[in-house]
C-alpha cells in the first residue's frame, strides 16, 4: 500500500506482513488513519494500558466479533491489560420485568458472554474492569501528565487529556485496541503541542457555579471539536484538583464530548497545562464565548423532551453517567438523606439508580454511607445506563437523569441535580 | 445548473445520487443506533433527536453532506457496522476536515469489511451552504463533487 507517514523499519515490516496477515491489517488501519490526518510518524505509547469503549455484546456488531476472532486466532494480545466501558445489564440491582429481560437476552445483548470471553483472550484486566471512569483512584488505570495513550470513550479521553494532562486523540472503538496492540499511535491532533492549543476562550460569568453538565453542554454545542480555554471557573473550583473539582470536571467534560466533540479543555489556574502555560495556550485569533445565566437557561430550554407524555411522572431516575466517584456517592447519599428527611419521607419516591465503577462500589460498601444510601431506597449498580436505556421498552418509560450524555443518546429527560432531588425525594408541589 | 466543488479524497469512487444535508455535526451513535438494532434493517432512519434536519430521515444509500461527525467514540465502530449491514450512506461529503471518528469508521470498513463508504472532505463552507437535501450530487474519483441545483 502507498502511505505518506515516515515509518520505522519494524513498522514497515509489519505493514508488509512480517507478523502475519492480521497484524498487517492492524498496522494498515493505523497508517491509513494517521495519513488521513497528515501524521508525520507513529509514536510509542508511554502508558500502555488501554481503555476500550465497546463493552456491550449487541448482536448486531458482527464486525467487532469477527475482528476479535481474527485477533485471537492470530494469537494477538495487548502488551498490558486494558479496562472497558461498563456492562449493559445488572438484573440484581436494576430490576427488569419478563418482557424487558426477553428483549435484552434474546434480541439485544445476545453476544455479551461470548464477547467478554473474547475480550479476556485479548487482554481484559479483570471482571471489575468495566467502568467509563477507569481513571479513578480505585480503578487504577491512571496515565501521568505527558503520557501517550490509546484510549476511547469520549468522557475518559477528555478527562485524561484535560485533567491528567495525558495525550490521546478521540479514537474510535477498535482504533484504541489496535494502538494498544501495535504499541504505537499516529502522531497528530491532541498528541502534538500545537493541537493542544485553544481555539476558544470560554468566559464563565454566571451568578453561581454552573451545573457542570449544562456548562459542558453549552461549551460542546458551541465549540464542537475545538479546544476551549475556560476562564472564570477557578473561583468556584479552586486551583487544585481535589475530589470536588475532579467530579465537576469529569461531568463537565463528558457533556462537552457528547454534546459536541471536545477531546481536551483547559481550565485557567486549575488543569495541569493551564497551570503550567497559562494563556500562552490560547491560539492567536481565538474566538470568545461568554457563558452567563441566560446562556445556561437557553441551553436547557433547547433540550427536546422525548417523553411521549411530557407531563408524565418519572418512573425511573439514573444518576451517574459518567460513573460516580467515591466522593459523589457520599454527596448523593447525604443529599438524598437530608431531602427525604426535610420532605417527611423515608424512601425515594421515584425508583432511583446510582451508577459507579465496581471498584468504587467495593470501596463505598466499606463505609457507613453505603448503609445510609440503601436506607433511602436507592440502588447502586455498575451498568451503563445508556446501554440499559437502548431498548424499545425502556425507551417508552419516563426516565429522568442529571446526565447530559444520557439525555443526548436516549429518551431520558434532563433535570439539574436540585430538580432531581426535589422529584426523587417527594417535594410537595412537584 | 450544476456547481462544482473540489475536496480531498479520503476514499473515492465515481458515484452519483441524492444528497441529504446536515449543517450541524452529525452524532453517529445517536443517528444510527436505533436502526442498527433492528433485526435485518433495510434502512437507517436518523434517530438523533438533537438534529432536526436529519431526524427520522432515511440516510441509506445517499450522500450525507455534513461539517463533521460528533459524539461518542463508538462512532467509528457504529459507522463500520452500519456499512457492514448495508444501511450506511453511500458517501459522506465533509465541508471541513474529516474527524477522527468518521475516519476510523470509513477506514475500518475499507480494511476489515466487505462494503465501503465514499468519503471526500475539505469541501468548504460554500459547499454546505449550497447543497440541499434532495439535490443530485456527482462524485468523481479525484475528489470533484458536482451539485445539481
Amino acid at each position: 500500500m502507498e502511505y505518506k507517514m515516515k515509518l520505522t523499519d519494524e513498522e514497515k515490516a509489519i505493514l508488509q506482513g512480517s507478523q502475519g496477515e492480521t497484524m498487517q491489517k492492524v498496522m494498515r488501519t493505523l497508517v491509513l488513519y494517521g495519513d488521513t490526518f497528515d501524521a508525520e510518524k507513529m509514536v510509542p505509547l508511554t502508558h500502555k494500558a488501554s481503555h476500550l469503549v465497546t463493552s456491550f455484546g449487541l448482536g448486531m456488531i458482527t464486525p467487532v466479533y469477527n475482528i476479535m476472532d481474527e485477533l485471537i486466532q492470530a494469537g494477538i494480545v495487548t502488551e498490558e491489560k486494558f479496562t472497558m466501558d461498563p456492562r449493559p445489564l445488572d438484573y440484581e440491582n436494576v430490576k427488569c420485568n419478563f418482557i424487558e429481560k426477553l428483549v435484552f437476552n434474546k434480541f439485544m445483548y445476545t453476544k455479551q458472554d461470548d464477547y467478554e470471553a473474547q475480550l479476556k483472550k485479548v487482554g481484559l484486566k479483570d471482571d471489575n474492569a468495566f467502568s467509563c471512569t477507569c481513571y479513578l483512584e480505585q480503578v487504577g488505570n491512571i496515565p501521568k501528565k505527558g503520557d501517550v495513550i490509546s484510549w476511547a470513550e469520549s468522557s475518559a479521553v477528555v478527562y485524561a487529556n484535560s485533567v491528567l494532562g495525558a495525550r490521546c486523540n478521540r479514537n474510535s472503538a477498535l482504533i484504541e485496541l489496535f494502538g494498544s496492540i501495535a504499541g504505537v499511535v499516529p502522531y497528530f491532533g491532541l498528541l502534538t503541542d500545537e493541537g493542544r492549543k485553544a481555539d476558544w476562550i470560554i468566559e464563565v460569568k454566571t451568578s453561581k457555579i454552573p451545573e457542570a453538565q449544562v456548562l459542558g453542554s453549552a461549551i460542546g454545542l458551541k465549540v464542537m471539536e475545538d479546544v476551549p480555554y475556560i476562564v472564570g471557573l477557578d473561583p468556584y473550583l479552586g486551583t487544585e484538583i481535589d475530589a470536588r473539582a475532579q467530579a465537576y470536571l469529569k461531568d463537565m467534560g463528558a457533556a462537552t464530548a457528547s454534546n459536541g466533540a471536545v477531546g481536551l479543555f483547559h481550565v485557567e489556574n486549575l488543569t495541569p497545562e493551564a497551570k503550567e502555560h497559562g494563556r500562552a495556550l490560547i491560539k492567536e485569533g481565538a474566538q470568545t464565548f461568554v457563558v452567563d445565566d441566560k446562556v445556561l437557561e437557553q441551553t436547557i430550554a433547547g433540550y427536546p423532551i422525548m417523553w411521549k407524555d411530557k407531563e408524565a411522572t418519572p418512573k425511573l431516575c439514573f444518576i451517574g453517567c459518567p460513573h460516580l466517584s467515591l466522593s459523589q456517592l457520599d454527596d448523593w447519599t447525604a443529599a438524598l438523606t437530608e431531602n427525604l428527611e426535610k420532605n417527611g419521607k423515608s424512601k425515594v419516591q421515584v425508583r432511583t439508580v446510582l451508577t459507579s465503577a465496581p471498584d468504587v462500589i467495593e470501596a463505598f460498601k466499606k463505609t457507613e454511607n453505603y448503609r445510609r444510601l440503601l436506607q433511602t431506597g436507592a440502588t447502586l449498580t455498575s451498568i451503563c445506563p445508556l446501554m440499559y436505556m437502548n431498548n424499545p421498552i425502556a425507551g417508552k418509560k419516563a426516565v429522568m437523569t442529571n446526565s447530559n450524555k444520557l439525555r443526548t443518546y436516549t429518551m431520558a429527560r434532563y433535570y439539574t441535580d436540585a430538580e432531581v432531588l426535589e422529584r426523587v425525594c417527594g417535594k410537595e408541589g412537584i | 445548473m450544476a456547481k462544482e466543488f473540489k475536496g480531498r479524497v479520503v476514499l473515492a469512487e465515481d458515484w452519483s445520487g441524492e444528497a441529504i444535508v446536515s449543517t450541524v455535526g452529525v452524532n453517529t451513535l445517536a443517528t444510527f443506533q436505533k436502526s442498527a438494532m433492528k433485526n435485518n434493517p433495510k434502512e437507517a432512519l436518523c434517530g438523533d433527536q438533537n438534529n432536526p434536519e436529519l431526524y427520522g430521515r432515511n440516510l441509506t444509500g445517499k450522500a450525507l453532506c455534513l461539517p463533521q461527525t460528533i459524539g461518542s467514540t463508538t462512532g467509528g465502530m457504529v459507522l463500520q457496522t452500519a456499512c457492514d449491514m448495508g444501511i450506511a450512506p453511500a458517501a459522506m461529503l465533509f465541508s471541513e476536515h474529516i474527524d477522527s471518528l468518521a475516519a476510523a469508521g470509513i477506514i475500518l470498513a475499507a480494511v476489515w469489511g466487505k462494503n465501503q463508504i465514499i468519503a471526500i472532505d475539505c469541501l468548504g463552507e460554500e459547499f454546505l451552504a449550497y447543497v440541499k437535501s434532495g439535490m443530485r450530487v456527482q462524485i468523481d474519483k479525484d475528489g470533484t463533487v458536482r451539485v445539481e441545483g
